[in-house]
């Protein structure tokens, strides 16, 4: 799909590229979901498009609409031994599939007392911005970060999704891969070739003292335009993009925090009983006479993703309102 | 003993041993629940022993299958080593899962035992993707997910049945109806008479045979591997038989017909298969029983060395939760 790497190139681009060159390099990794071959014009965002068409009809299938049977077919296929991808349209949808990923893939290792393991990547893409509402746009990361035995990865820019999958596609534990709809059409620079990101590595995109921001996927951005602004006003911040949820890296993050002494967590999904809740207790804890201000969140209101414009755009957490947190903190 | 083609003498008598070593390993274990000695939660499968018996005649080791908590006699059946099993009873170091995993998720590869899931219905769509890798791989593999009557109603069921019919995957569904659903009927959770029936709504044939008989239970079993394996497709089998104790062991059964329980423990099908192997002359009373002390001693041993067995180290609780690093 790509004219060249070198080339700017979009998120569908990248994740469209790194399926691709992973299944050139293992004929173990097969792909199953719904519309996700050519004749179904390779899912509803086209981020599989070409790929039946290249690997053929036997390692590229389109599904039925049955969650249940896509995840456990990734399951059972992993177990055997092959490193299937399945594609959970949206993940709202993942609810109906919480068996097979919650007491299924997640456990099998433990349960199995290692005999068996399931190495299988659930994409999934979600986000609010796009007027559809409380069935399609949620941020669940915190269910399956509070699942033992399953890790959850996003990424913050195109290249970031191609290493970030590909370690996915090539780790021994089932990985949850959280896209986003809006970010789909995101451009940034080509990533290298067959390039992977270690998984439970956090990344500093930016250097500061004042301030350590902690996000992850389409938030990160928010947070380096919000840099960018306090940076003419003198305060610096250090913005940590987690890159991989659960487990989440804790040594990057306190490290930071120690020179910082201020944290604000920002993430899209609802802010209670959210990821930034475990990380705020985490670092209160391990850094209490270190911190020189309360640590703050930043996420969405205790209510579902609403429909109308305004409120819609109420409920999204904005730089505004990251902004104002990183004041509070310094006050 | 139904009236159809009568499998030879070696192969009735491997069913005999598959399903006598299970009937001995269910006494065993309600009898060291009994008396106290290991105290488990624990589903009793004893009355359909004759169903995986002849399942697991037509397997080979390196088919798999996907079981459920009730499913010791099909682990049995396919061969999973006894001391391993009751380590795992036991919860101990030496159980096939280190202890972590216990009577609802006996779990051993090597037999080809991928999976026991303590979740009603959720052994089909995981058996599907078995069967997907021996198919995408052209490995003439066979992956047999078990289940009861009342896993026909979950939803697991219909998207297992649905994807495995239109990839024809190489799978067989196997029914165990025995005709409680927890503490509910059959007729009163489920829709139709036969189970069997539902298969027409997939696209695959659907078996309905007594599971209880060994000869009728050979022929379905046969006919429908040789299909999975052939990459004809999948096919659903119910197997009518009945459970002799209750839902999980130790319940009182209330919610049972008395008469009906009665009437299916007098025609218990292991003693009827025993009779008829000696009065058709493929065994003598002598030779079954020796096979029986033997078996019997096997289990008693298993058991015995499960209980001096080490308990797993606490530090498993930091192990096998996700994989040792590989990057």
């Amino acid at each position: 799909m790509m004219e060249s790497l070198n080339n700017q190139i979009t998120t569908v681009e990248a994740i469209n590229s790194a399926l691709a060159d992973a299944m050139t390099i293992e004929d173990g990794i097969i792909l199953l979901g719904e519309d996700v071959a050519d004749p179904e014009e390779g899912g509803v965002a086209g981020v599989t498009r070409g790929l039946s068409t290249r690997f053929g009809d036997s390692r590229v299938r389109s599904t039925p609409i049955s969650e249940q049977a896509i995840v456990g077919a990734g399951i059972g296929a992993a177990m055997a031994g092959m490193r299937p991808v399945v594609e959970i349209m949206m993940m709202n949808f993942a609810t109906v599939a919480m068996d097979m990923i919650v007491n299924h893939a997640a456990k099998l290792r433990f349960m199995s007392g290692g005999q068996t393991q399931v190495p299988l990547t659930i994409r999934m893409a979600t986000g609010a911005g796009l007027s559809t509402a409380g069935q399609h746009a949620d941020y669940l990361e915190a269910w399956f970060a509070h699942t033992a035995g399953i890790k959850v990865v996003t990424y913050s820019s195109p290249a970031e999704a191609y290493g970030l999958l590909q370690s996915c596609i090539f780790d021994n534990d089932p990985c949850i891969f959280i896209e986003n709809f809006i970010a789909y059409a995101q451009k940034g620079t080509a990533p290298e070739k067959n390039s992977r990101i270690p998984l439970g590595k956090a990344n500093i995109v930016r250097a500061g003292k004042h301030v350590t921001v902690v996000s992850y996927g389409p938030q990160v951005g928010i947070a380096l335009a919000v840099a960018e602004k306090l940076s003419a006003e003198g305060v610096e911040l250090e913005v940590v993009d987690l890159r991989t949820i659960s487990p989440w890296d804790k040594a990057t993050v306190l490290e930071s925090v120690k020179r910082t002494g201020r944290l604000v967590i920002n993430h899209e999904a609802v802010k209670a009983f959210g990821v930034g809740a475990e990380i705020a207790a985490v670092v209160q804890q391990e850094l209490w006479g270190d911190l020189l201000a309360p640590v703050r969140r930043v996420g969405a209101p205790s209510c579902p993703v609403p429909y109308s414009r305004p409120l819609e755009l109420a409920f999204m957490t904005s730089e505004a309102d990251l902004e104002n947190e990183i004041r509070l903190a310094l006050k | 003993m139904a009236n159809q083609d009568i499998p030879n003498q070696e192969i009735l008598l491997d069913m005999y041993k598959k399903s006598a070593l299970a009937k001995i390993n269910d006494e065993n274990a309600r009898r060291v629940i009994m008396n106290g000695s290991l105290p488990m939660i624990y589903y009793s499968p004893r009355g359909q022993e004759i169903i995986p018996a002849a399942i697991s005649v037509n397997l080979n080791n390196s088919d798999s299958i996907c079981t459920i908590y009730r499913g010791m006699h099909d682990m049995v059946c396919k061969g999973i080593p006894l001391e391993k099993l009751w380590g795992e009873y036991a919860g101990k170091s030496t159980g096939t899962c280190k202890g972590k995993g216990g009577p609802m998720h006996i779990t051993h590869p090597e037999t080809g035992c991928m999976l026991t899931t303590g979740i009603v219905g959720s052994s089909l769509p995981i058996a599907n993707g078995l069967a997907l890798s021996y198919q995408i791989k052209n490995e003439k593999k066979v992956c047999v997910a078990y289940f009861g009557d009342a896993a026909s109603n979950i939803g697991a069921f219909h998207e297992a049945l649905n994807m495995a019919s239109i990839w024809k995957l190489p799978v067989v569904f196997v029914c165990q109806n025995n005709r409680y659903g927890e503490h509910t009927k059959f007729e009163k959770a489920t829709s139709v008479t036969r189970i069997s029936d539902r298969a027409a709504a997939y696209g695959m044939p659907g078996i309905h045979v007594d599971g209880n008989d060994p000869v009728a239970m050979y022929n379905a079993a046969k006919t429908a591997i040789d299909r999975a394996r052939n990459g004809e497709g999948p096919t659903l089998i119910e197997a009518m038989t009945f459970r002799f104790y209750g839902h999980v062991f130790g319940d009182q059964d209330g919610y049972m017909d008395k008469e009906e329980k009665a009437k299916a423990m007098a025609e218990d099908p292991l003693p009827k298969f025993r009779a008829w192997l000696i009065e058709q002359g493929y065994a003598s009373e002598q030779v079954l029983m020796e096979l029986e002390v033997a078996f019997d001693k096997q289990v008693k041993e298993a058991i015995a060395s499960a209980l001096s067995a080490p308990w797993p180290e606490l530090d498993e609780l930091n192990i096998d939760v996700l994989a040792a690093a590989q990057h």
